[in-house]
Formats: structure tokens, sequence, C-alpha cells
């Protein structure tokens, strides 16, 4: 299973000093198995990535496509058993986190790297004070009294748009409405100033008009703070508005990969143009019938062979029912595993 | 009302009593749909949109006679079912249908797929015997675009989109000519959405369906529907045909609701000015008095946070609740 694209004599090697400074992050085939009772699951295939510094990554797919276990596996926040990494290394710059000691690896968590997870109801502690959650953290990494935590958590408040943050630092969570709510998680993953920044789903609970306010609010700290993101949805709508890069995942595989205006303009995998195909434009004046991807989304119980798309490709050749394509290169910084389109070029 | 109207609906409030102490004693209500007027043309795709609270799914629910309507008429086909007796309703729901958001709660565990859907069969007494009950289960689950062999099956060995297929069908069975879609494709993955989209616009094609489309994509609504109305806190603030919604929107609401819709188009999004509203959506049991949106419009007067704007038909076929317009 070849998936990075990269030529075989690059695999796996790895000197300091060889990658560039202006990457943050570099997951390199990473694989992650969750080994249950119904037999094994193959959420990530051997996928990868880099993350710039101050760049957008946005990480595009459907449920079950891997890409929630693809960035909970970079903190290693993978429930063990039954989930397990077993193979790739994931680079935050020189450091590898998947050989990293328990303590050095929790001094990046949260610090380094933060997280705002999917849905703002339930990952902020019910009983617990909202300005005693966010200086939880800040007291955790940083050498600050209780009174300066306090009085830098009513600023972080106040910086992601809290009216009256002092008063606020003493409700609790059911006391935020859900838009707040997730006001506080990005204020906690900004708290310590973190370099990468992963938002799982982050919009997906809350109305259109609060996800307006939350995606123009993100763009205008990454723009102000220079903190790089890595925004995974399945709305290409969002993604088109936040990202700078996009990366389509299907059945644990990165399938394309791409510039965000690049991969608009000219999809190349026939999942990424049926995704683009099967959405109705709001600014659509003509009503063309929407082109619906058939079939089921994949099952990823057991060993696959050949492109994991290929039930439900209209281009499915003998080739692609045999081998699984690797991703290559179609223009610059644009990569995608398709077979059909290879023949193209 | 015109001739056409399959469902009419005048100035129809469903308020939910809020009850505290010990004695229950009633201290407020939430005002979920507070005086809605509207017409449902027979044959058309009436969408209904808003955000969460905005009262869409009740006036769905209070329209089928689900709830009691707490004020207000909604006639069906001419007949006004809060008059009539409970029998009479009870028939009369055979004509009329829901399709629901969560087709992992809206079918029943224990119940194998074939007897999901020949519920409302048996119900509403269709079928003379248990063969002519078969007959129509397979031709129901054909027309869905499900394999009639796994009648047999239960729902968790199906996926989303296939079990929303059956709930599609359990709504087809009593041969309805109305049917409220609510939210009938937010719990689908993207890739699946179209096939049921596609599939209920076939269905209403070949079978002469009128839908009522409650959700809060707005992408798929102007895809989907004959007119949008948009709701907002129990109120109906524009109502007008899907194109001219989104072409001429009028109201701010409207206007604002729009530009939060992101298009799947880089070049386009960098372009696009948002117009970011401020706040949060009050709550429905204390609304801002004078206009609802008052509190929250970009360009609210004096005048609007004491008088209540009239729903009122600013051009022809072109509804729009504003002082504004």
């Amino acid at each position: 299973m070849i998936q990075d694209g990269l030529p075989p004599f690059e695999r796996g090697k790895r000197q300091s000093g060889e990658a560039p400074a202006r990457k943050l992050l570099e997951v390199r085939n990473l694989e992650t198995k969750f080994y249950t009772v119904d037999g094994v699951v193959n959420a990530l295939n051997g996928i990868s990535y880099s993350v710039d510094r101050g760049e957008c990554l946005a990480i595009v797919g459907e449920s079950g496509s891997g890409k929630t276990v693809g960035v909970l596996s970079i903190l290693r926040l993978i429930q063990s058993p039954p989930g397990r990494i077993v193979g790739g290394s994931i680079f935050f710059k020189e450091t590898d986190l998947l050989t990293l000691a328990d303590r050095a690896l929790r001094e990046i968590r949260g610090r380094a790297i933060a997280v705002i997870f999917q849905d703002p109801m339930t990952s902020l502690n019910p009983v617990m004070r909202i300005g005693a959650q966010i200086t939880e953290n800040l007291l955790a990494h940083e050498r600050l009294t209780r009174r300066q935590a306090r009085s830098r958590a009513a600023d972080l408040l106040a910086m992601v748009g809290i009216p009256t943050p002092l008063q606020r630092l003493d409700d609790y969570p059911h006391q935020f409405s859900g838009g707040m709510r997730q006001r506080v998680m990005i204020a906690m993953a900004l708290s310590c100033s973190p370099q990468l920044i992963i938002a799982d789903e982050p919009t997906t609970a809350l109305d259109v008009t609060i996800q307006a306010q939350i995606v123009e609010l993100v763009k205008k700290l990454q723009a102000e703070l220079g903190t790089a993101v890595i925004w995974i949805s399945h709305d290409l709508g969002v993604v088109a508005r936040l990202a700078d890069r996009v990366a389509v995942m299907y059945a644990g595989y990165i399938v394309e990969q791409a510039p965000v205006d690049d991969l608009y303009a000219r999809p190349a995998h026939p999942y990424t143009i049926g995704l683009l195909n099967s959405l109705p434009r709001l600014d659509a004046r003509v009503k063309t019938k929407l082109q619906a991807i058939g079939g089921l989304p994949p099952n990823l119980l057991g060993d696959l062979r050949g492109c994991p798309f290929v039930p439900r490709c209209r281009f499915a050749s003998d080739r692609c029912r045999e081998q699984n394509p690797a991703l290559a290169e179609v223009a610059p910084g644009h990569v995608v595993a398709c077979w059909h389109d290879r023949l193209k070029h | 009302m015109s001739d056409e109207s399959l469902v009419h609906v005048k100035d129809l409030k469903m308020h939910f009593p809020i009850r505290a102490g010990v004695l229950g004693r009633v201290v407020g209500a939430v005002k979920a749909v507070d005086g809605v007027t509207f017409d449902i043309i027979k044959g058309e795709t009436l969408g209904l949109v808003g955000e969460s609270g905005c009262g869409k799914t009740t006036a769905g629910r209070a329209i089928l006679h689900l709830y009691r309507p707490t004020a207000g008429e909604v006639a069906f086909q001419g007949v006004d079912l809060a008059k009539e007796t409970p029998e009479s309703v009870r028939r009369s729901r055979r004509h009329m249908q829901m399709i629901f958001q969560d087709p992992y709660a809206s079918l029943n565990p224990h119940m194998r797929v074939g007897e999901i859907i020949a519920r409302p069969l048996r119900v509403h007494g269709l079928a003379r015997n248990a063969r002519e009950e078969n007959d129509l289960v397979s031709e129901l689950m054909r027309k869905v675009g499900l394999d009639a062999s796994f009648r047999d099956r239960y729902p968790h060995e199906f996926s989303g989109g296939q079990r929303q297929r059956i709930g599609i069908a359990r709504a087809l069975a009593t041969s309805p000519n109305f049917i409220v879609c609510d939210e009938p494709i937010s719990a689908l993955d993207v890739s699946i959405q179209a096939q049921i989209i596609n599939l209920l616009e076939q269905l209403r094609e070949d079978l002469g369906l009128t839908y009522l489309f409650i959700a809060h994509d707005l992408s798929m609504v102007r895809y989907i529907s004959t007119r949008v109305g948009v709701m907002y806190l129990g109120k109906m603030m524009e109502l007008t045909s899907s194109d001219e919604l989104y072409e001429n929107p009028l109201h701010p609401y409207t206007k604002a609701l729009l530009s939060a819709i992101p298009i799947p188009d880089p070049a386009l999004e960098r372009q696009r000015q948002r117009i970011l509203l401020e706040g949060e959506l009050p709550s429905p049991a204390d609304p801002p008095a004078g206009c609802r949106f008052s509190s929250r419009c970009p360009l609210a007067m004096d005048h609007c946070r004491i008088m209540e704007p009239q729903f009122r038909e600013v051009a022809a076929g072109h509804w729009a609740a504003c002082h504004l317009v």
C-alpha cells in the first residue's frame, strides 16, 4: 500500500535539518487499526500529509473515512484497546510524536498543538465553571498564579467575542448557547498560544449564522496569530471559504490533495468530482439534476484489494479492482490516487 | 384562499406552557409558532427554513395535527381539522404523512422492515389479506429503491440512506397526497443526500405529491422547493418563489441567512461579503418587543422595537414582514 507519492528511496528516511523550516507538521505513512470483535477495522491505511506554519489544511471526507482518527492519532488520543497506531511517523517540527515519552507528549498537547472538538455540548465539563476549565490548561502549562490565569482567561473570552467576560468566567456551560460554547472551546484551544490547532468539525452542530461567525473568527485569529489550522469537515462550502489546501479522504486513504483553488476548479479523483457534483449550489440559476454518488459508504472491515472507491466508481476498470493506485502528481502540489485519471495525462 | 390550495394555514399559534413549582403552575409559554399564515399549493414543494428554535418543525407537526394548535386554523383540502371528530382526523391522516429527520430513531429496532412498512396499511385497513399486504410492501420497497427480499431484516442491518428509504416507503404506504419532510437528509452523508433528494423529486413527479420540506440547508431548499418561507422565532419573515427569494431577498434576516451559506467555490468565496449577525437567537419564551428580529437586525430603527411589522404581500407573490420593505 504505497500512498505517499514520494519516490521509494525517499520513503522512511529522515535526517535532521532535511525538511525546510516552513514545515510544522509532517505525517508519513500513518496507519491506525482497530482490533474489534468483528475483525480488524482498517481506519487509516498509510496516509501522508504536511502542514506549513500559518497554513490552513482542510481534511474532507464522510463519516468513516478516517478523518477524525487521522488527527486524533497525531496526539495519540486513540483509545487503546481497541485502537492502535501500527505504522508511520508524525513529525512536529523535529520531534517524532509517535516515539515521544508520554510526559513529553503531554507538554505538547494543549500547548503547542490544541484541539477543538466537534460537539461543544459534550466536550465541556458540565459541573465545572467556564473559568476553571480555561485556567486548568493555563495552569498546567504555564507558570502563572491563579489570579494571572484568571485574567488571561477573561482576555481569551474577550478575544473570541464573548461579552462581559469577567462575569461569564463564573458561569457553567449550560448557561452558554451552542455558539458561545464553541467560542469557549476556541478560547481554551488558544490559551497557550499553540502553533497548530486541530479543529474537528467545529461548526457541524451549529446553525448557519453561528457557523459563519465561528468561521470568520477562526480566519481572523489565524491571520492575527499566525496559527496553523487543520480543519476537518464534510462541508465543501466552509472548506472553500477557509482552507489553503485540501486533502480528500475515502476509506482511510487520502485520495486527492491539492491547493484549494485547484481542487475545486480541476478535481481529478472520481470521488471528489462526485462530491462536488452532488451538491446543489446556492447561486445556481438553472436547476440541473443532482448527480448522486451511487452505492454505500465503504466498509473498513477486513482486507481490501484494489481501489477502495471501485464499487461506486463510474470509471472502474479491471486494473482498479486488482491494484490500489498510489498518489501521483498531476499538477504542482496536486496529487491524486486514480488509475483512470492517470491515463488522461 | 386560492382554489388550488391543498393546505391552508391561518394565524397558526402553537404555544407550549412552562410550568414551575410543586403545583406545576403555568408561569409562561414557549411561543414556538406565533401566528403564521400561508398556503401550500397542490403539487408544489414549499420549503420552510430557519435556524434551530425558529418553529419550523413545530409548524410542520401542528399542520399534521400531531399537536393541537393553541390558536388559528389549519385546513386540509378545505376541512378545518380542529373542528372534526377524532375519528375523522384519524381518517384524514391517511392523506398526509411525515418523513422524519433521524432514520436511526424513527424506525422501531424490534420490527422487521416489512412490518414497519405494512403498519400504516393495517392501521388504515388498506390491504384485504396477507397476500395483498405482501404485494403492496414489495411494491413500496421497489418504489424507493430497496430490494424487496430485504423485508425480513431489521433496521440496524441498513445504512443511514437505506433507512431513510424505509421511512419514505412507510410514508408512501397509505398513498398520501401531502408529505411533511422534516429535515430528511440532515443526518445523512453528503454523497447519500443527493440520492434521497433525487428519490423524493422522482416520487413527487410520479405520484403527484405535495411536500412541505423543512430544512436548514438553504442550498438544498433552493434546489428542491417551488416556494420558500423563512421563519424566525415563531414568525414567518418572508415567503416567495424559490428563485425570487435567492435573487431578490427583501428581509434583512433572509439576506443575512443567505450570506452565511458558503458556496463551494473558493474564488467566489473570497469576493463574497458576509453579513454577520450579532449575538444569538433570543429565547422564544421571551421574544423581543416589536419586530422579532430587531435585537439582531443591522438595520433596526427605534420604530422596529415598538411596532411589529405586518406580514404583507409587497410584490406579486412576494410576502415579507419588515418596516423597511
